[in-house]
């Protein structure tokens, strides 16, 4: 069963100031295209064809370096669409508010932290806040990797993830990485966020 | 030279977002404000650890590499390579009179992850403004290079299909390199990040006589996905009198 590119969970134009229109046709339309066409020619005709993305994530570094990559690239994708919404961003309430209070201090040592973590991944890779052991975490990953890999420095759940490959900001940002990271916050669905830290600590 | 560099922002400054705008064929290039006129993060100096002056104007290798890249890439890219560089000599005690850079890179697993980054990001970007210039169709070398190229590649063409593998097969940010070893024999590999050849921890070590920045950020406003059509424009932009320069002596 071969892999399909998910449709996006709002318009192109939906993270406007934030993330760009253009970005976002050519990151979706391209890029992540590009990942699950790879992919299923990686997989095609090999006992993995089957395999779930989660299972194969989760053994990439044994799989291959075009699984591991486009393996990685279509799920980190797919997660970072689900991660952000138009309208969103703010504070997370809650169990999670409370969870990132107790791992980081406050809210905004936990995004000053995270911010740190995408602005120095160098090179091409993505930043992390991930459920290790019950707690919250935060890690950076280079290429496609995640923390649900094998490979992974830092293993555990993502509950949220920013792409920091210059291809996520550039035409926008250009060298300007921090004024990407900056404006993310702007479209962060907590709610989104949340549930996945409500399924991750059960 | 002061003069020319004035007059080159002016002339961005009136065509470089304009230019643009029209290669991506939309409106929101207002997001293009982000002052790059500005003056760049380092004055250009004289040793082979501070950013040396770009040898042509930024609209020089047009229409393969476009102005603005240009100049983003060397006034923010290159030249924050060159600050952070100038910061990690100093914090590690290299005596920059004394170490080369080449040697510098030689010994690199020995220094830090911040030395490695922008000591490998230094040297590869001073390498790529030094083997470019303005593009010509079938540009190729001659002579000599010619000549090496075509004995340990077959063919100028298989070499450049070989190159072009490299470069499109490097996931994420890197380099390609046309590399001379110590078996005097060219060779083609790619490196991941700002790594290159010359460091102790490369697969494949030797004199890097080419290379190919296949970061995003140096293709991205005018190519964006499509890295491949970068890599074929930049073939016509390669300064081959330069490229064997470099080769002269090792395998020439």
């Amino acid at each position: 069963m071969a892999f399909t590119l998910p449709a996006l969970p709002y318009a192109h134009e939906a993270l406007e100031p934030h993330i760009d229109t253009l970005t976002m046709q050519i990151h979706h339309g391209k890029h992540h295209q590009a990942y699950v066409d790879n992919l299923n020619k990686a997989i095609a005709g090999t006992p993995n064809e089957n395999k779930s993305l989660e299972e194969l994530v989760k053994v990439a570094g044994t799989i291959s370096p075009a699984v591991r990559n486009n393996g990685g690239g279509h799920w980190n994708h797919t997660f970072f669409w689900e991660s952000l919404a138009p309208n969103a961003g703010g504070a997370p309430s809650g169990a999670l508010a409370e969870a990132i209070n107790a791992a980081f201090g406050s809210f905004d040592e936990f995004k000053e932290k995270f911010n740190t973590a995408g602005a120095t991944r160098f090179g091409s890779g993505w930043a992390w806040l991930l459920v290790k052991d019950g707690k919250l975490e935060i890690s950076s990953t280079p290429n496609q990797d995640n923390p649900l890999m094998d490979v992974a420095d830092v293993k555990g759940t993502p509950v949220l993830g920013v792409d920091v490959w210059e291809h996520a900001y550039y035409l926008k940002y250009q060298n300007k990485r921090p004024d990407y990271l900056k404006a993310f916050w702007n479209v962060v669905n907590w709610t989104k966020v949340a549930e996945r830290f409500a399924a991750a600590s059960k | 030279m002061a003069n020319n560099t004035n007059n080159r922002r002016e002339f961005l400054k009136t065509t470089g977002k304009a230019g643009l705008a029209a290669a991506l064929s939309i409106p929101v290039l207002d997001s293009l404000a982000f002052g790059t006129h500005d003056a760049p993060i380092v004055k250009a100096g004289n040793t082979p650890y501070e950013q040396q002056p770009l040898p042509y104007a930024y609209t020089a290798l047009e229409p393969a590499i476009d102005a603005l890249t240009m100049e983003i890439h060397y006034t923010k890219h290159a030249a924050t390579y060159a600050k952070n560089l100038a910061d990690a000599v100093v914090a590690e005690k290299v005596d920059t009179k004394a170490t080369s850079l080449e040697a510098l890179l030689g010994n690199i697993s020995k220094y830090s992850a911040k030395m490695r980054n922008n000591a490998g990001g230094h040297y590869n970007h001073e390498l790529f403004w030094q083997t470019l210039k303005s593009p010509a169709d079938g540009n190729k070398p001659s002579g000599k290079l010619l000549a090496a190229i075509e004995k340990d590649f077959n063919s100028f063409d298989a070499f450049k299909t070989q190159f072009s593998d490299a470069a499109k097969g490097r996931f994420g940010s890197g380099w390609a390199w046309l590399v001379a070893g110590r078996d005097k024999k060219l060779s083609i590999v790619s490196t991941p990040n700002q790594d290159n050849p010359l460091m102790d921890v490369a697969d494949v070590k030797g004199l890097p006589i080419l290379g190919l920045d296949v970061w995003e950020h140096a293709y991205y406003l005018k190519y964006q996905n499509r890295r491949p059509d970068y890599i074929t424009a930049w073939f016509n932009a390669i300064n081959w009198e330069n490229v064997q320069k470099r080769a002269t002596g090792i395998i020439l």
